[in-house]
């Protein structure tokens, strides 16, 4: 799927310059975009390490175990894959705390680490395990608890009461939290059923 | 008093853990210095990781986006999202919103600073951006970092999050703030 979005994000915006008349665009645009990214990349590496810095010190602490211990009986529900012990599982926890303060930037690295660590447990290294599409799931529901940016931007907007629309975002994250959970367990359940057969 | 709270907490969150962690950490004698230089020489790593992947993703996005078709896309879209009740202000951040953080972000401000803060529109465009977050962005990333690249239906999974999110956000302001 993600090859077919990718291509079709290329052909259209290609060929929609080109029967425009456009066509200059599509090379400074394709340029543009490559520099972004790295620009990105190394913005990122910054954060990058402050994070998992301080994920390094928490984990030899036994502060991951700590909590992976506290809130275990709902990451094994939502990850029935990834055994107790696993390193994975203090990740993952991290992780979603770190959504759910919004943490903004902090969440990447934190995000990865999980990946990574959950990819030790993955035995066909170019494809999703379950609990990577889980986990997947839940950071792009995007769980917050306080909505930080939006709460500047709005405040910084002159808005007579900035915060007014936490109560809709926790209402509609949770909403959309709680159907990614059911969406992922059913295409979960489809996929091991093919692949059976 | 709530909204002190709120932000309180929001300017407390990262100094709050910046200063835990480390006075645990060497309260249970770990090496904080040297553990933390370990642990983020391993970000410079997974940073430069990710480079490929993103980059494969924001030329394809841009080119979209500069091309115009975004644009036509929206205006075909338009009609379908009316008909779910989406207002038409803000069909092209529902269009924008998976693609690019920094575009919608974009979006909302220019939304925020047209209609204001406090109209129907700011307040929907504020939950979305609240309640939602960059698919593909993380997909790009959190996937790249670590060599997947055969996602099976998260993408999908991601993107109905996101549906979720956007009519949500809609129908609530609207029961919300009458």
């Amino acid at each position: 799927m993600i090859n077919l979005i990718w291509l079709l994000l290329l052909v259209t915006g290609i060929v929609y310059a080109g029967v425009h008349g456009r066509i200059d665009v599509v090379t400074q645009s394709a340029i543009n975009g490559a520099e972004g990214a790295v620009a990105l990349c190394l913005k990122l590496i910054g954060v990058m390490c402050l994070w998992l810095g301080i994920m390094k010190i928490a984990e030899r602490a036994g502060l991951l175990r700590l909590m992976a211990r506290l809130l275990s009986p709902i990451i094994s529900f939502l990850f029935p894959s990834v055994p107790k012990n696993h390193p994975a599982m203090g990740a993952i926890i991290m992780t979603l705390c770190a959504n759910m303060l919004g943490m903004g930037n902090a969440v990447t690295p934190l995000g990865i680490k999980a990946m990574q660590a959950l990819q030790q447990l993955n035995s066909k290294k170019d494809t999703a395990t379950d609990a990577m599409c889980t986990l997947l799931a839940l950071c792009t529901a995007g769980f917050t608890l306080i909505p930080a940016t939006i709460i500047a931007i709005r405040s910084a907007a002159g808005s007579v009461n900035p915060t007014e629309i936490v109560g809709a975002t926790l209402l509609v994250s949770f909403m959309a939290t709680v159907s990614v959970i059911i969406a992922d367990r059913i295409c979960r359940m489809i996929y091991h059923v093919r692949i059976r057969r | 008093m709530f909204t002190e709270i709120c932000e309180q907490l929001s300017v407390w969150a990262i100094p709050a853990v910046l200063l835990i962690v480390p006075v645990i950490g060497y309260f249970r004698r770990v090496n904080v210095y040297e553990v933390f230089v370990d642990g983020a020489t391993e970000g410079f790593y997974t940073a430069i990781r990710i480079m490929p992947f993103l980059v494969a993703m924001m030329v394809a996005l841009n080119i979209f986006r500069a091309s115009g078709a975004l644009d036509v896309s929206i205006e075909y879209a338009k009609p379908m999202l009316i008909l779910l009740g989406v207002p038409s202000e803000v069909v092209p951040l529902a269009m924008m919103r998976p693609l690019s953080g920094t575009g919608s972000l974009g979006i909302v401000t220019e939304l925020l600073n047209t209609y204001g803060p406090d109209s129907m529109v700011g307040r929907i465009a504020s939950t979305i951006l609240g309640s939602t977050d960059t698919t593909f962005y993380i997909l790009t990333v959190y996937f790249g970092a670590v060599g997947i690249s055969k996602p099976r239906y998260s993408v999908g999974v991601g993107l109905l999050g996101d549906m979720i999110g956007f009519l949500g956000s809609i129908y609530i302001c609207q029961q919300l703030f009458k």
